[in-house]
């Protein structure tokens, strides 16, 4: 099923840059929402076993989603991301960064942008991050995520061989 | 204040970058680094300083000299970040098309 779908990483060390582009077997309109929506964010956001749970979410330019990674034993990591441009299907832009449950930010953060584009209905999604660093890097795998990866690939593994 | 310098910040320097190829091919003194240079003797001392405090470059005493050497597993850390962050990003979107593929099923 996933293997035609494009999946494609390069980066640009020197100008701190990572282009991302992914095609998803779902219109346009689904895709957008996936991105968009909280109810649905929440469904994906987090790699398994960790959970995410949004507390705010007000997509709008200007507006924000508050949000925790929540570990399988309770522990809750906050982020923060403030959309900075919005074009309806199409495009979005936001601020991404980790912050405390108070939601006081651990600035600078990284920038992203988002672009959505549907053919034969397969929605391609364009992501240009700057900025993500290093130390950013280093809290999301103290987090223990490199543990949650290797599950997280079994647990699909076993969802689809059973269908 | 945060002081710790990150090693994205030491590569975005085109001087730093520069510093890294030299020094990759041999060790250096920093009077030779700076030969290699336009710019004065202080603003390149000051890059190498960027590039140790990042722990890109070691510095070795020999005799009287200081030679600059690439730190090459600190270089590996760079590579190993970028797969790492590949990584989450996969097994999200992975995440992404099962709920797609149940809002296409709830859709009909």
């Amino acid at each position: 099923m996933k293997t035609s779908l494009l999946f494609d990483f390069n980066v640009d060390k020197a100008a701190k840059t990572v282009f991302v582009t992914r095609e998803f077997n779902a219109g346009l309109s689904l895709v957008w929402d996936a991105f968009t929506k909280q109810e649905i964010l929440d469904k994906w956001w987090a790699p398994k076993p960790y959970a995410s749970k949004t507390k705010v979410m007000d997509f709008k330019v200007g507006g924000r989603r508050f949000y925790a990674m929540v570990s399988p034993d309770g522990q809750e990591f906050w982020s923060v991301q403030k959309y900075t441009s919005i074009s309806p299907k199409t495009n979005f832009r936001m601020l991404n960064a980790f912050a405390d449950k108070d939601e006081k930010p651990d600035l600078p953060g990284s920038d992203w942008d988002i672009t959505f584009s549907e053919q034969n209905g397969i929605t391609k999604v364009s992501i240009v991050i700057k900025n993500e660093s290093l130390a950013r890097m280093e809290k999301m795998i103290e987090m223990g995520f490199r543990e949650g990866f290797s599950s997280c690939l079994q647990q699909m593994e076993d969802l689809l061989s059973t269908k | 204040m945060k002081t710790r310098r990150d090693v994205f910040q030491a590569i975005a320097d085109p001087t730093r970058r520069a510093i890294l190829l030299l020094i990759a091919a041999q060790a250096m003194t920093p009077n030779a680094i700076a030969e290699e240079f336009n710019s004065s003797r202080q603003a390149v001392s000051k890059h190498i300083q960027i590039l140790t405090e990042c722990e890109l470059v070691k510095q070795e005493q020999k005799g009287r000299e200081i030679y600059y050497h690439i730190n090459a597993p600190k270089m590996n850390e760079v590579d190993k970040w970028i797969e790492k962050f590949r990584t989450i990003l996969e097994t999200q979107f992975n995440q992404l098309d099962k709920v797609l593929l149940t809002m296409k099923k709830n859709k009909k």
